[in-house]
């Protein structure tokens, strides 16, 4: 029983700091999620497939870090990131699928 | 300097038609640059139109006109070879005005 | 952390999935045929809009809504366009500081050319658009080069434009292989989608030909460079085929690629080769 609850107890609190780590975004945090999301730009930068709305996203986080909220920049920048993923996905992905457009 | 002013007045005998196209940046006043700093207003407030002495189409005009406007009007009389004087004065004190012959 | 894992093996999935389905078309691998290409374009839009004829295509938005065409004959009589073409006309007479003009670069002298642009340079085995040719020439003979997008560039197009009115469209694909890639580049270009509003020209311009996108009428893409550079009421101002490429990237949501980059050079000799015939309007105006 006892052994139970305390395992019980023992994922909750793992759960619990697994959520506020998220919500007590440090600097690291920050510097760890924007590197990352830079590195994701820069890959679709060399697949010339680069959105606009990546790089304004990048710099909403960096915005958000230098006003010290760091939550708002980690968000940010782990949204930049998937932007930036995602547009390198639509380079390859469709890199055929114009032939379903083309006028034959 | 080349004239702002474009112009072309053509009369039937009875009505002439004028058309002009005058180059000016028309700032509103409302716009910023690259830089974020306001672009100063900018703009023509009078437009005079004048035919045998007397005024035929006066417009004041603001920030609301854009960049290099066009005015298209109609005024009754006009003979073909008779002179059409066109002038401009714009919020900074700049001017500028010509003559146009009627076609 | 193993939600990214999770997310980019589905997107892996979704990849894989994709490149599967794609597989037949790509099977049906073609020689690119330029001429085959240009007659299935110009039919698809005769037959979209039959009651147009083929030179009221080079209007763009204009022949494709009566109210809107009306505005721009009457806009046609003082046409916007008119101080750039002016200015253009200026410049291409005075000489630069070696005493060369721009006809010296030219055939012909510059005049009644434009329809022959873009070219395929077999020397450099690359498209020459005529703004790229424009700026080799002021570098040639000691100058700086223009901005692509606009003001002194879309000045000079304007003129050159302007003497080659009511021309046709005569854009060459000679028979060498790299040509035909450079023509094929284009083409995927233009069919492509991009952006994060994962949009291509196509999108667009083939398949919402007359329909509005916001409150803008959509031109087609049969003779859409033939009224190149325009002056553009939303720009309040001229602009080159490079300013209206940038800006179309960007409106999708792309960051753009430089003007005068290779796709964008194939892009306009894809689209000119298929207005082939359809007359030169240019400068143009548009809203």
């Amino acid at each position: 029983m006892k052994s139970l609850t305390r395992n019980i107890l023992l994922t909750a609190a793992l759960l619990v700091a697994g959520a506020t780590s998220a919500l007590a975004a440090s600097e690291a945090d920050f510097k760890a999620a924007y590197a990352a999301a830079e590195a994701a730009n820069k890959e679709a930068a060399s697949l010339r497939n680069q959105w606009t709305t990546t790089a304004a996203t990048l710099a909403a986080a960096k915005k958000a870090a230098e006003s010290g909220d760091f939550d708002q920049a980690v968000a940010q920048a782990k949204e930049a990131e998937a932007l930036a993923k995602a547009s390198s996905f639509q380079a390859t992905s469709e890199k055929e699928r114009w032939k379903d457009l083309e006028i034959r | 300097m080349a004239s702002t002013i474009r112009v072309r007045a053509t009369s039937n005998g009875d009505i002439t038609e004028v058309q002009a196209l005058i180059q000016h940046p028309m700032d509103s006043g409302f716009v910023k640059d690259a830089q974020g700093a306001v672009i100063p207003a900018h703009f023509i407030q009078e437009l005079t139109f004048e035919y045998d002495g007397k005024a035929v189409f006066v417009a004041d005009w603001g920030p609301a006109v854009s960049k290099d406007p066009y005015v298209k009007f109609s005024f009754k009389g006009g003979k073909k070879g008779d002179d059409l004087k066109i002038g401009w004065v714009d919020n900074k004190g700049a001017s500028d005005a010509t003559v146009a012959k009627i076609l | 952390m193993s939600m990214g894992k999770a997310t980019s093996l589905v997107s892996a999935a979704l990849a894989l999935a994709t490149l599967a389905l794609a597989a037949p078309a790509a099977i049906a691998a073609d020689t690119p045929d330029p001429v085959a290409d240009a007659k299935a374009f110009q039919k698809y839009f005769t037959t979209k809009f039959p009651k147009l004829k083929l030179e009221d295509f080079v209007n763009g938005p204009y022949s494709m809504n009566e109210d809107l065409h009306r505005q721009w004959e009457e806009k046609e009589q003082f046409p916007p366009y008119e101080f750039a073409l002016e200015s253009g006309k200026q410049m291409f007479a005075t000489p630069f500081k070696n005493g060369k003009t721009y006809g010296d670069c030219f055939p012909n002298k510059g005049i009644g050319i434009r329809q022959n642009y873009p070219y395929f340079d077999d020397k450099e085995g690359k498209v020459v658009t005529l703004e790229l040719a424009l700026n080799r020439c002021r570098e040639a003979n000691g100058e700086a080069p223009f901005s692509y997008v606009k003001d002194e560039m879309a000045s000079l197009t304007a003129y050159m434009a302007f003497t080659s009115r009511g021309k046709p469209m005569d854009i060459k694909i000679p028979g060498d292989p790299r040509a035909l890639q450079a023509y094929q580049k284009g083409k995927e270009y233009f069919y492509t989608r991009r952006g994060q509003l994962n949009f291509s020209c196509a999108t667009c311009h083939v398949q919402e030909p007359g329909e509005r996108i916001r409150a803008e009428v959509l031109a087609p893409a049969l003779g859409i460079l033939n009224a190149m550079p325009i002056y553009r009421s939303e720009w309040s101002g001229m602009g080159t085929t490079s300013r209206r490429f940038t800006t179309c990237n960007s409106q999708i949501r792309g960051v753009p690629l430089s003007p005068q980059d290779e796709e964008y050079r194939d892009l306009e000799y894809y689209l000119s080769y298929l207005s082939n015939g359809l007359p030169i309007s240019g400068p143009g105006a548009r809203p």
